[in-house]
C-alpha cells in the first residue's frame, strides 16, 4: 500500500510532526497573540516617530531639541530602563525555577529603576512646559510630547501591571495562569526597552548632534 | 538531540520555559546582553558629542548603532532565535519590521518631495505676482 510506503520513508524523529502533536501549549498560544499585539503596538510607535521625524525643524520660532534636551537626564533614565530590562529578566528566571523571594526581589528593583525613569521624565516635561515649551508651542513641540509621552505612559502602565502580577503571585502563587501573565509582562518591558532604543537616539542624540 | 514539535513561546529561554541547567547559563546569556547594550548605548552618546568625527555621518552612524542594539536586545533579552521552533516568532517580527519601515520611510519620503515642490524661490514669487 502507498500508506505504509510512505511510513517507512520518514525519518524516526519526524513522526510526531506540528500537525499531528495536536494543539500547541497554552503558554505559547496566550504569548503568540500578546507578541502580535507588542508589534501592532510597536506599528503604532512608528507612525509617531514618522510624524515627529516629519516635523522635527517646524519649531514655529519657538525653541529647538539642541537648546531644550539635558544630555545627562537621558543618559541616567536610559541607564535605568537598561537596568530595569535586565532586573526583568532575571525575574522571569526566578519564575521559570519559582522562587518567590527571588521573584519580589527582581520585581521590586524593576519597579524602583521604572519609577525612576518616569519620574526623571516627569521632571524633564515639567521643566520644559514651564519654561514656555509645552506641546502648544509648535508642532516639533507637539509631536516631542506625544512621542515621549506615550512611551511614558506605557511604562506608567508596566508599573501599575507589575504591581498586580506580584499581588497575584503573593495570593495565587506560581500558577499556570499567573506565569503566563508573567511572561506577557516581561515581553511589554522588554519591548518598552527597544522602542526607547530608538527613541534616544532619534529624538535626542540626533536632536543634538545636528 | 530532541526536538519539540510545538513552536516557542516568545521570551522564553527554553523550550518548556523553565531553565535547563542550574540557572549559569540562562544568567550568562542575559549579563552578555546587558554588557553589549551598554556599550552600544555607550558608542552612541560618544559619536553624538564627538567631533572627531565627519558631522553629516554621525546621523547614519547613530541610526546603524541603534539597529545594532534592537538586534541585542531581541536575541539577548526576548530570545528571538533562528530555530525551527520560533519560525512563526520571526515572521510575526518580520512583517511588522516590514510595516514599521514602510511607515517611517514612506512618510519621510513624501513629506520631503511635498517641501521640496513647496519651497519657491522668493523671486520667482514675485515674478508669479508681477504676471497678474
Amino acid at each position: 500500500m502507498n500508506v505504509a510506503v510512505a511510513v517507512h520513508d520518514v525519518r524516526p524523529e519526524d513522526m510526531v510532526g506540528a500537525a499531528e502533536a495536536g494543539p500547541a501549549p497554552k503558554r505559547t498560544v496566550v504569548a503568540y497573540g500578546f507578541w502580535i499585539f507588542l508589534l501592532s503596538d510597536i506599528v503604532m510607535f512608528s507612525a509617531f516617530f514618522a510624524a515627529y521625524a516629519v516635523l522635527v525643524r517646524a519649531t514655529a520660532g519657538g525653541p529647538t531639541g539642541a537648546q531644550l534636551f539635558n544630555q545627562v537626564s537621558v543618559a541616567i533614565e536610559t541607564a535605568c530602563l537598561l537596568a530595569s530590562s535586565y532586573t526583568c529578566g532575571l525575574m522571569s528566571l526566578a519564575i521559570g525555577s519559582q522562587r518567590q523571594r527571588t521573584t519580589y526581589l527582581w520585581a521590586a528593583i524593576t519597579f524602583a529603576l521604572g519609577a525612576a525613569f518616569l519620574a526623571l521624565e516627569i521632571r524633564e516635561f515639567a521643566a520644559m512646559i514651564a519654561a514656555g515649551a509645552g506641546p502648544q508651542r509648535s508642532a516639533f513641540l507637539s509631536a516631542f510630547f506625544a512621542l515621549v509621552g506615550c512611551h511614558g505612559l506605557h511604562v506608567s502602565i508596566g508599573l501599575v501591571w507589575l504591581v498586580v502580577m506580584m499581588a497575584q503571585v503573593a495570593i495565587k502563587g506560581f500558577a499556570a495562569t499567573v506565569e503566563r501573565r508573567l511572561l506577557c509582562f516581561s515581553l511589554f518591558w522588554h519591548a518598552l526597552d527597544i522602542i526607547w532604543v530608538g527613541l534616544f537616539t532619534v529624538v535626542y542624540l540626533m536632536g543634538v548632534s545636528q | 538531540m530532541t526536538t519539540t514539535p510545538y513552536d516557542r513561546a516568545p521570551g522564553d529561554n527554553s523550550p518548556s520555559g523553565r531553565p535547563q541547567e542550574a540557572d549559569a547559563y540562562p544568567l550568562l546569556v542575559y549579563t552578555t546582553g546587558l554588557f553589549l547594550a551598554v556599550l552600544l548605548t555607550a558608542t552612541s552618546f560618544w559619536v553624538a558629542n564627538t567631533s572627531l568625527l565627519w558631522p553629516p555621518g554621525v546621523a547614519l552612524g547613530l541610526a546603524v548603532l541603534a539597529i545594532a542594539q534592537m538586534g541585542v536586545h531581541l536575541v539577548f533579552f526576548l530570545h528571538i532565535t533562528t530555530g525551527a521552533d520560533n519560525t512563526n516568532n520571526v515572521l510575526a517580527l518580520a512583517f511588522g519590521v516590514l510595516i514599521v519601515a514602510l511607515v517611517i520611510a514612506g512618510s519621510l519620503w513624501i513629506m520631503d518631495n511635498l517641501n521640496a515642490n513647496m519651497a519657491m524661490p522668493m523671486n520667482e514669487l514675485m515674478d508669479l505676482h508681477m504676471q497678474h
